[in-house]
């Protein structure tokens, strides 16, 4: 078996008293998408940010590809950045650039970090937000779209960089209901396309159809992990059967 | 009691534009902009984590917000002397009024900063940029619309506290009016029509502050 892609081990973290991962790992294979469940505060988007320096565990590596990173020797914030470079990341709240177009957005890694020059950039960009159905918005402003626009233009900024590995922390949670499915189409069909990702979400008809992995956390730790056949719809631990049982019939 | 003289309004026209023109207005904008560029970096000071950065920072804006204008003036024109460091009229002007406008602005640059949500910086950095290019590229851009309207502010405050330069020497217009109003004895007179300069200067800025808001805010929701 050859070594994952992006491989996380021994993960901690605190706020303040609060220790919120106890030693996660995560091994994610290229070409994959695992899924990172569990209840709020369960610590799964801290992990999803962990993987990219966006929070700081006390302790723990986090390698994608050939860069890797031991949070235990602190690590300084080019060797953070490095690690960040191997990553994009789709947020919650798409957390585009306002005062940018959907092509400029697009476009800013590449050329506002990367230094690629702009006439390519921008040529890639066109094509990555065909890809995500957007073609005819990229002289738009981020303000002038749906949500569900605006979170596809976040997926193809994440993709703009050619990440290894595009991380992303709950894509779906903050749109409305009828705008979920246009996201989780494109998401679903980047997984197809082979693009290695992790997921945070509560869509668990995404992560049945669509992850090859799914971890559960609870009190930050992996409480168990495998593929959703089994995590999903056989759990072997009673913590994951409750929380399953809890999203199924809520009431 | 004589009452407004037209005909020394007419004839005193010109002379105070001259103090407009040569004194008040060009010493608003370099102040403004050395100003501004004070400003930002106090601003960026202020928010460094370094205690070692941010605590002058800190120290500046308190002693220059916490001393009257006047007096900053007062000691550099009439006091630095007494210390053997002699400066020109001129100078001293520019060098009091820029140190304010950098007190006060940096607090709306500052706040300006702060209230760019934290999302941007993360987004920024996710896509590889590093602090200095989120900061140019994604942070002030959006903070310069929000610092706009208390900026225009120190802008046309500016405005009006150069008249305090006429107390070292420097011709600006209330200095000019001064002279005129000295010769004839018309202070009514000349001191109106210093206002009304000073008015009209500060209404056409006001509508230039509102030009500029809506270009700023044209992408951003309501």
């Amino acid at each position: 078996m050859t070594a994952p892609l992006l491989a996380a081990r021994g993960l901690v973290k605190s706020f303040g008293d609060n220790q919120v991962l106890r030693g996660v790992d995560v091994a994610v294979p290229a070409g994959s998408v695992s899924c990172l469940i569990g209840p709020s505060g369960s610590g799964k988007t801290t992990v999803l940010r962990s993987l990219n320096g966006l929070e700081t565990p006390e302790a723990g590596t986090v390698r994608i590809g050939d860069v890797e990173l031991d949070w235990s020797t602190r690590p300084d914030a080019r060797a953070v950045s490095r690690l960040r470079g191997q990553s994009g990341m789709v947020f919650q709240a798409h957390n585009l650039f306002p005062h940018l177009t959907v092509l400029d957005n697009v476009t800013s890694g590449p050329v506002f970090a990367q230094g690629r020059p702009r006439a390519q950039a921008q040529e890639e960009a066109r094509e990555l937000l065909a890809r995500v159905g957007l073609a005819d918005k990229a002289d738009s402003f981020p303000v002038q779209l749906s949500g569900g626009q605006q979170q596809r233009v976040g997926i193809a900024r994440a993709l703009a960089t050619r990440p290894e590995v595009v991380l992303f922390d709950e894509p779906t949670s903050a749109l409305d209901p009828e705008l979920v499915g246009e996201v989780l189409q494109v998401m679903q069909s980047l997984a197809a396309e082979g693009w290695t990702m992790v997921v945070v979400t509560h869509e668990m008809r995404f992560a049945r159809q669509v992850a090859d992995q799914v971890l559960f956390l609870d009190g930050g730790v992996v409480v168990e992990h495998g593929p959703p056949s089994e995590v999903l719809v056989e759990p072997r631990e009673a913590r994951t059967r409750q929380f399953l049982q809890r999203l199924l019939d809520p009431l | 009691m004589s009452g407004i003289d037209w005909d020394l309004v007419r004839s005193s026209l010109g002379p105070l534009f001259q103090g407009l023109l040569r004194g008040t207005l060009p010493l608003t904008a370099v102040c403004f902009v050395l100003g501004l560029v004070l400003a930002l970096l106090v601003a960026l000071m202020r928010l460094s984590g370094n205690r070692l950065v941010s605590a002058p920072a800190r120290a500046y804006v308190s002693v220059i917000r916490g001393t009257p204008l006047l007096l900053q003036l007062f000691i550099i024109f009439y006091g630095l002397p007494s210390l053997g460091l002699t400066i020109d009229p001129w100078p001293s002007a520019i060098i009091g009024l820029s140190l304010n406008v950098g007190a006060y602005a940096s607090e709306a640059v500052r706040g300006a900063i702060l209230s760019v949500p934290r999302g941007q910086w993360e987004a920024a950095m996710t896509v590889g940029m590093g602090r200095v290019t989120t900061l140019r590229r994604v942070v002030l851009p959006q903070a310069a619309r929000i610092a706009v309207p208390p900026l225009s502010n120190t802008l046309i405050s500016l405005v009006k506290d150069t008249s305090l330069v006429s107390t070292i020497l420097v011709t600006d217009l209330l200095r000019q009016a001064q002279i005129i109003a000295g010769q004839t004895f018309e202070y009514f007179t000349l001191y109106g029509v210093a206002a009304v300069y000073y008015w009209v200067v500060c209404l056409v800025l006001s509508f230039g502050q509102t030009r500029l808001e809506t270009t700023l805010s044209r992408h951003v929701a309501a």
